[in-house]
């Protein structure tokens, strides 16, 4: 095949782009569910028809599913390879972790589009459905040792046979979860984003034709593999390790160790996580894929000029062992997945700061801190208040660490506390950033923030917390200090009280007037804290981001000076 | 022609580079327009020098003014040091905003808020969400505060406490006791600005209001004193974001709602000559040195916004018209990446030191040295203060860093550039159409500012457009708009009401109070107006939601009520939610969280057959010979025509370049433009 003139080249992909964007687009203006229509927990793209890599992504979609989404249009691929039937008018539906999957909450839908009767690509989508059954409501279930804790599982089948809707399946989905009506909105969403990919995608063919487009699509991978194989290039050769750990996994309070062992050699990097623990009790557990996924969100951060697609991943291999709790297996519980991708992403950080600290920045808080709070309003009626809170950014070669940002592998905002404080028997009596959180540096992190909630009910609340970074701070880089740790006190009849487990609690209760309160951690430093430009030491203490005592203890800033 | 009216108005849209005036009088039907340089940072120079091309100023009945101050002000981070007091625990909300980072890919950047943490203090005080008020302020707090900040040496303050929406009573006493003791008038509270829930929309639109009110007040004196000056005594208008006019009195109040006051004016006539040309379906694109506004009129109307994002964290929430901007214009550099792959934008050399044929120091080539290249910019005719274009500079520029790198001739990478920027402000029109569920294939692209008619062609082909409808003047859009534009307030009230049983004398009242008090507002602008209508949507959903529709209701004020009832908004909303998505979700209780009241005094139509050519122009007067294009991959001889000079009923086939001073139009090979009776092109397809 000749190679494209780069006017083309360019033009497609704009128009590739478009047509993921605008399935992105679409779903968040058709689904019913808040996690979807405001935080964007959803993903579209297009995928190749024998390997399923990922082809064209949308831009706006969450960060992680991004590089998870190729497993998921493998595994049909898997199914179709093994014989069954592979069809116009099909579409593929589950939400299996150990298949392609993350967690239980994410519903994938897969489409194989056909030009001329042969299979051209797939279109796949997905999107965090609210309730998938299990044990706790939302299925963040802190206490799950099985995935049949934490809801209902489903492999690839389809949906969609030649265009005939199923509705058997939906029939079964809909009797398995506590909210049916926003799942089935979310899933003709989901459909509509399907639909409107393909009709764009046949007009585009009609346009250029087949080969144009197949020759263009090869010539993005090439191009994202051609700059990440330069990027590696530039990196000195051998081999780096880092090692960082979870608190625990929620049933034993022992550290679990994620260990990245990252070998640099020409143009190629190995990724081998061998040295992790192994398989844990509790639902901090990742599958294979996820553990891929999120190593390709760590390396976009580092580069974020490298194009998304699959051609990132060409010159990368991975040892992901399936005897380390990053390679789990069912039925081993994944609901907690989210804290165990961010602490991947840390150690690909931790290895980065020393091959190349000019690219580096001091670890995010890197927990989602997914806190409830549950009960009866006075006049009986049941709430249940679900969050996830935001903490600081590592500093970093460019700038000191955002304070209060979302985690990596998110692009999702915070509620305001005027929404929560309507819908839900609770006063926050803080919500404001946490000093002396941000780890200190050259480029000081981002400060955390302090959450503090008052149950107003007379019944009071029962509360539950999954979270991480209570025993293991975010840390610095390139000479940087270390963040505050996460932190968690409830009101007790001891008064202020920590949990066991720090970061994880099911079945505490307050009562009307007492309160619980979340301290997040800042980001990690980069740089030495005594090459800090002593105006900015002197603008952190006017402003309170650093105290007047710890600026005098690590920036060597005399108190008097401060002033 | 001449300037001698006691009725006329002049629209004066005050942009980065030059200042566009439209000069109209109501009585005889005539206009002018003048095109003088901006001065930038002494805008009344540029303003009173342009006013003096129509004659006497004193002679002008009123003035209406588009101005980018405001926005500027905003973007380059110029506002004036504001203190914030606030309630216990909540100093930090400004800072943490929605919890967001800059750009999904990359953790680097940090953010620095309008208002910084030593100048935000919190006094003992409490409102719950239902309105009761758990704690009274503190007002000694209140006045110690105001007077720590003031000799902290903030400039504005603002009062921003939590739940004010529900109720403004600790707000209120905390502003009059903090008025005491407050050297000057840039003082407000929340509740004022946006009585709506959600504290960091509130608080960011507050405080950016606060930066404003010193640097948009000083500005509007100087421009009305250099005015009294002049001996003018008329009526003196500013535009807002959302396309109505407003007093100066009202914009010194609420400066933040001339965020978007230039690009707002442009929208307005835009939908003004859709309407009149008979195409109400239009999508405007507005080309600068460094962006490329889009926005989207469907049946001859600018969608508004309730929101909008000047820069990362810098939220403002008040109606806008809705703009989409990317960063592609005439100065937009063109460059080979790592990766071999050609890109232009978002970088760009604006108008200082601007494109390489500027000859201004600039050696990286842009879209518009793209476009003289290829001969569709007349490189010998004056533009601005250049008296020509350097066009060796920027085929040398071309070649270096575009052709010789992708292996291409200079002919060829100059027309990738032009493609690839088509094909970005192609993404960015459809962004706004189909994103929307509009079908492109029913809208025209009206091109308007000075480059957008070059690329309308394309833009037809690639979007697959109906057509184009280009304006007589697509230089001076912004100043028409100013002429045009009606008087408009907007006000909104959080007021969350269940629909069930819902107390429809209690919400009348409400309504007929914010109608009333926006219809004041409106009247007392003092610029002729046939009548005045008050709007008023609910934004509802279905509860346990968080998004809402936005559900137009079919009342009005009259009498001292709206004759609002529960059933009238049942149905309202639920052909709104019908309309957003696929099904109704019987059963589940709807709830009111929003009223929204506009207040729209109705300017006397505008005929815009004012603008007509004259019935005696010719078509072979308007004949200016021809000169080679490039198009398509070969130069081909294009006839040019004076635009300006074509007689209604032309009809004109492509290839062709129809020149006038503040714009020139490519018609592409199969493309026709016929000018219709008010003047303007409209191209289609033969």
């Amino acid at each position: 095949m000749t190679a494209l003139d780069p006017v083309t080249l360019a033009v497609l992909k704009g128009r590739l782009e478009q047509i993921a964007n605008e399935m992105d687009a679409t779903l968040y203006r058709s689904a019913f569910n808040p996690i979807i229509a405001e935080a964007h927990d959803a993903c579209h793209g297009l995928y190749h028809a024998t390997t399923g890599d990922t082809l064209v992504q949308g831009t706006s979609g969450l960060p992680i599913f991004v590089g998870a989404m190729a497993f998921a249009v493998r595994a049909v691929i898997a199914r179709v390879e093994a014989g069954a039937a592979n069809d116009p008018g099909d579409t593929w539906i589950f939400n299996d972790p150990y298949d392609g999957g993350t967690h239980l909450n994410d519903m994938r839908l897969v489409r194989p589009v056909f030009r001329d009767g042969k299979l051209f690509c797939w279109l796949a989508s997905v999107g965090h459905w609210l309730d998938v059954g299990g044990n706790v409501p939302g299925n963040f279930n802190a206490k799950a040792t099985e995935s049949f804790q934490e809801g209902f599982r489903i492999p690839p089948v389809k949906l969609v046979r030649k265009g005939e809707f199923q509705h058997d399946i939906v029939d079964i989905l809909a009797a398995n979860s506590r909210l049916p009506q926003s799942n089935w909105g979310d899933l003709n969403g989901q459909l509509n984003a399907l639909d409107l990919g393909q009709q764009r995608l046949d007009a585009l063919l009609d346009d250029y034709g087949v080969p144009t487009v197949e020759a263009a699509l090869d010539a993005f991978s090439a191009r994202a593999e051609a700059l990440m194989r330069a990027e590696i290039a530039a990196l000195p050769d051998g081999t780096f390790s880092f090692d960082d750990f979870l608190d625990n996994d929620g049933i034993t309070d022992a550290p679990l160790r994620i260990a990245l062992d990252l070998t640099v050699s020409g143009e190629r990097m190995t990724l081998d996580f061998s040295r992790s623990a192994p398989p844990c009790q509790g639902p901090l557990n990742i599958a294979y894929s996820t553990a891929v996924a999120c190593c390709y969100v760590a390396l976009k951060h580092i580069f974020p000029h490298v194009p998304a697609n699959a051609g990132v991943l060409r010159p990368i291999t991975f040892v992901i062992p399936n005897t380390t709790l990053l390679g789990a297996s069912a039925p081993k519980p994944v609901g907690g997945y989210t804290e165990t991708i961010l602490r991947v992403i840390d150690t690909v950080f931790g290895v980065f700061a020393q091959i190349a600290p000019q690219r580096a920045n001091g670890s995010p808080y890197a927990t989602i801190n997914a806190l409830s709070l549950a009960g009866h309003r006075d006049d009986g009626s049941r709430f249940v208040m679900f969050s996830f809170f935001g903490g600081g950014l590592g500093g970093n070669p460019e700038s000191d660490g955002l304070n209060h940002g979302n985690n990596p592998i998110s692009t999702a905002t915070i509620p305001p506390a005027e929404i929560l404080e309507a819908a839900y028997p609770v006063m926050f009596t803080q919500w404001a950033l946490r000093p002396d959180s941000g780890g200190a540096g050259r480029h000081r992190g981002g400060c955390g923030a302090i959450y503090e909630i008052e149950a107003l009910a007379e019944s009071g609340a029962d509360v539950f917390l999954l979270g991480e970074r209570g025993k293991f701070p975010p840390f610095g880089v390139a000479g940087g200090g270390p963040a505050a740790m996460n932190r968690f006190v409830y009101d007790s009849a001891e008064g202020p009280t920590s949990p066991p487990m720090v970061t994880k609690i099911t079945d505490i209760h307050i009562g009307q007037g007492q309160r619980v309160r979340l301290e997040s951690p800042g980001g990690g430093g980069y740089g030495a804290p005594r090459d800090r430009d002593p105006d900015a030491v002197r603008r952190d203490v006017a402003n309170g981001y650093v105290s007047p005592a710890e600026a005098e203890r690590i920036y060597g800033l005399a108190r008097e000076a401060a002033r | 022609m001449t300037a001698r009216s006691a009725k006329a108005v002049v629209g004066v849209d005050v942009g980065g580079t030059f200042t566009d005036l439209f000069w109209f009088d109501e009585a005889q039907g005539s206009f002018r327009v003048a095109k003088v340089p901006s001065q930038r940072g002494d805008e009344a120079t540029g303003f009173i020098a342009g006013l003096t091309t129509f004659g006497p100023v004193s002679e002008l009945a009123s003035i209406v003014h588009g101005t980018t101050v405001g926005t500027n002000a905003l973007l380059e981070r110029k506002g004036a040091r504001v203190g914030v007091i606030t309630t216990p625990g909540f100093r930090d909300v400004l800072e943490m905003r929605r919890r967001d980072r800059r750009q999904t890919w990359g953790l680097w950047g940090d953010f620095t808020p309008a208002a910084s943490r030593q100048d935000r203090l919190e006094v003992p005080e409490r409102t719950l969400a239902d309105g009761t008020v758990r704690t009274a302020v503190d007002l000694d707090a209140a006045r110690v505060a105001a007077r720590r900040l003031a000799a902290q040496g903030c400039e504005a303050l603002a009062i921003i406490f939590i739940n004010a929406y529900a109720n403004p009573a600790n707000e209120r006493a905390a502003l009059l006791a903090a008025s005491e003791v407050w050297p000057n008038a840039h003082i407000a509270c929340s509740s004022a600005i946006l009585p709506e829930i959600r504290e960091f929309e509130r608080a960011s639109t507050t405080v950016l209001n606060a930066t404003l009110q010193p640097v948009v007040g000083s500005y509007l004196e100087r421009l009305e004193g250099a005015l009294a000056s002049d001996g003018f005594t008329g009526r003196f208008h500013i535009v807002q974001s959302n396309g109505g006019v407003m007093s100066t009195a009202t914009a010194r109040k609420l400066p933040i709602r001339t965020a978007l006051s230039g690009p707002a004016a442009g929208v307005i006539a835009a939908a003004a000559i859709a309407r009149a040309a008979g195409f109400p379906d239009i999508i405007t694109g507005d080309l600068g040195g460094t962006s490329f506004d889009v926005s989207l009129i469907a049946g001859g109307q600018a969608a508004l916004t309730a929101q909008s994002t000047i820069d990362f964290g810098m939220v403002i929430r008040t109606p806008m018209i809705e703009i989409t901007t990317i960063g592609a214009g005439g100065g937009s550099i063109a460059r080979v990446d790592a990766g071999g792959l050609l890109e232009v934008g978002p970088e760009s050399a604006g108008s200082r030191p601007g494109p390489v044929c500027y000859g201004q120091g600039n050696d990286r080539p842009t879209l518009t040295d793209a476009n003289l290249v290829l001969g569709r910019i007349d490189g010998g005719k004056p533009l601005g203060t250049l008296q020509s274009l350097d066009v060796a500079a920027a085929r040398e520029a071309i070649r270096v860093k575009v052709a010789e790198p992708l292996g291409l001739d200079v002919m060829t990478a100059a027309e990738a550039i032009v493609k690839i920027a088509n094909a970005r402000m192609a993404g960015a029109i459809r962004l706004v159409s189909i994103e929307r569920g509009h079908d492109p294939a029913k809208f025209l692209a009206m091109p308007f500012g000075g480059g957008g008619a070059l690329h309308a062609g394309a833009l037809i082909k690639e979007v697959g457009l109906r057509g184009a409808l280009v304006p007589r003047f697509p230089g001076v859009t912004s100043a028409l708009g100013c002429v045009i534009a009606d008087i408009r307030h907007d006000g909104v009230q959080t007021v969350n009401l269940m629909l069930d049983g819902l107390d429809a004398e209690a919400l009348d009242a409400r309504m007929v109070e914010t109608g009333s008090e926006a219809r004041a507002i409106v009247a007392d602008a003092g610029l002729s107006v046939e009548r005045i209508d008050v709007l008023y949507e609910l934004d509802m959903h279905y509860l346990g939601q968080t998004h809402t529709v936005a559900v137009p209701l079919r009342v009005t004020l009259a009498h001292d009520t709206t004759g609002i009832s529960e059933a009238v908004i049942r149905a309202a909303f639920e052909a709104a939610y019908g309309a957003a998505f696929s099904r109704l979700l019987p059963g589940i209780p709807v709830r009111i969280v929003t009223l929204r009241t506009a207040a729209i005094g109705r300017r006397p139509d505008f005929d815009l057959r004012a603008l007509a050519p004259s019935p005696d122009a010719k078509l072979e007067a308007a004949s200016r010979g021809s000169r080679p294009v490039y198009l398509d991959g070969a130069w081909r001889e294009s006839a040019i025509w004076s635009r300006l000079d074509l007689p209604v009923g032309a009809r004109i086939e492509g290839p062709a370049m129809l020149e006038q001073s503040d714009a020139t139009i490519l018609l592409d090979p199969g493309l026709i433009a016929t000018v219709d009776g008010l003047g303007n092109l409209v191209i289609l397809r033969s």
